[in-house]
């Protein structure tokens, strides 16, 4: 499984990549990292990216126009795509959500919970 | 003058009366008769009239002298009271002074506090994230310890170094969190500190690009679907200017502000999906003949000729009433120029953007 990772805040990376350990070493995840929005649609084109982790507020592109931008450009095989933020904003939740977010989830990240959703987000919805 | 006016009189009367004589002149008895019998009663009657032109004379002219006198009590009385009246003016003039200078300095406080509340969001978002890294980090770390502990009950020491490898890397993430977290309250608190700043060594790059992050968070808390390039292009190896951080940081705080706000009224006058404008505001500094220049640029509205001359006064303002206080621009002024003997420029286009520079001396005294 792959997950992109996009926080224009550094020391994210190396703090996914100790949380996620486990699964890394096993095989069973790889992380990729994008500082803003602009260089996310760079890496996309990655088909066998399956989960999109991304901060809102980010200089440049914000995240919630990244966002929209990979639902107008990948109708065909949609990622999921999570939505993080500093703060807690219904308006933020509500909008991320209209522009079709998977899910929303507020910092600091609770890595137990995220790691709990991971097969969640990753796992088509089957339609009866 | 007087009595010479009075001389005059008589002589005039003394004149007529010789007229009869001439009418006698025909009959030398007639004449030497009236001549005889007229001259005392004339000369009475000269004497009289005389005296009465004297004393008719002298009233007029005590009349005169009574008037001026009467004329001059009276502008004395209203010189006093005039001056009576600009003693009072002047006291009224110079509580009036006093209240306009309690006011501006009220006023001065109410834009700091407006500034810092245009700060609150982004510092909240600055706050926020060190804050993240101190938990995340330290949660990670408590898991490394075990792992770590593991490692060493079960005598794997290649493992155990790396876990402490890990985490010592982690505590130093966490303390610089701490650090990072505890600047940002420390450059809140002398943003909102009023009383005399002094000048000190300051990275200027540094304060150019923490107020910058600041501004935009500001802007992005304020605009949900405000997006801007930001774009910095800092000298480097610039030496440290010797200024007031907390009234630099306001004047960029002002400009910075002032930019977003220019892009974003550009963005919607285009209105939604009209062309491809991207909103961009940037930040340089050069330095240059013992001076720097800082550039804070942005591709917004810009500004009309006719408004440029009056950017900088106090209480100008082109936004909406409620929107701005009209003392920003003026408040940077006066930090730049009074304050630290820069000057403050400003270079527009209507409809193309706006460049404002600030040039410091290089060295203070």
């Amino acid at each position: 499984m792959k997950i992109l990772v996009i926080d224009d805040e550094l020391p994210i990376q190396r703090l996914f990549e100790q949380r996620f350990r486990y699964e890394i070493s096993r095989g069973n995840l790889e992380l990729i990292f994008a500082r803003s929005g602009e260089e996310a649609l760079t890496k996309l084109p990655d088909a066998s990216v399956v989960l999109i982790l991304s901060d809102i507020n980010m200089p440049g592109m914000s995240g919630l126009e990244l966002l929209r931008q990979i639902r107008i450009l990948y109708p065909q095989r949609p990622p999921a795509v999570v939505m993080i933020t500093a703060y807690s904003d219904e308006q933020k939740r509500r909008q991320a959500a209209l522009y079709g977010a998977d899910d929303f989830l507020t910092k600091p990240l609770n890595f137990t919970l995220l790691r709990d959703r991971l097969t969640d987000y990753t796992t088509p919805i089957k339609t009866p | 003058m007087v009595v010479v006016l009075g001389i005059l009189v008589c002589a005039s009367c003394v004149s007529p009366a010789q007229t009869p004589a001439v009418a006698y002149q025909r009959n030398p008895y007639d004449k030497a008769r009236l001549e005889v019998e007229a001259a005392p009663d004339n000369r009475q009657q000269l004497w009289l009239i005389g005296t009465l032109g004297s004393f008719v004379a002298l009233v007029g002219v005590t009349f005169l002298l009574y008037r001026t006198n009467r004329q001059r009590q009276t502008l004395n009385a209203l010189l006093q009271g005039q001056q009576t009246n600009v003693q009072t003016l002047q006291t009224q003039l110079a509580a009036a002074g006093e209240s306009l200078r309690t006011i501006q300095a009220q006023l001065i406080e109410k834009e700091k506090l407006a500034s810092l509340g245009e700060l609150t969001a982004g510092i909240a978002h600055e706050i926020q994230n060190p804050l993240n890294f101190v938990n995340n980090f330290a949660e990670v770390s408590i898991e490394l310890a075990d792992d770590l502990a593991g490692a060493v009950r079960t005598g794997n020491h290649q493992k155990a170094g790396l876990l402490v490898t890990d985490l010592q890397e982690n505590m130093q993430q966490i303390a610089q969190s701490g650090r990072r977290a505890s600047a940002i309250v420390q450059a809140m608190l002398e943003h909102a500190r009023s009383g005399a700043d002094k000048a000190q060594p300051t990275d200027l790059n540094a304060l150019a690009e923490e107020f910058l992050r600041l501004a935009y968070y500001g802007q992005r808390a304020k605009n949900k679907d405000f997006a801007c390039a930001l774009q910095t292009s800092l000298a480097h190896e610039l030496a440290p200017v010797n200024l007031v951080p907390q009234e630099i940081g306001r004047v960029l705080l002002n400009l910075y502000n002032n930019a977003f706000y220019a892009v974003q009224e550009r963005a919607r006058s285009r209105g939604l999906g009209a062309g491809e404008y991207q909103p961009q505001v940037s930040v340089s500094t050069q330095a240059e003949n013992g001076k720097v220049e800082l550039r804070v640029s942005d591709n917004g509205t810009g500004i009309p000729a006719d408004i440029v001359p009056k950017i900088f006064q106090p209480f100008f303002t082109t936004k909406p009433a409620g929107q701005g206080t009209g003392l920003g621009l003026s408040l940077s002024y006066d930090i730049i120029t009074n304050g630290h003997g820069g000057t403050i420029t400003l270079d527009t286009q209507e409809g193309k953007g706006t460049t404002v520079s600030i040039c410091l001396p290089a060295k203070l005294l």
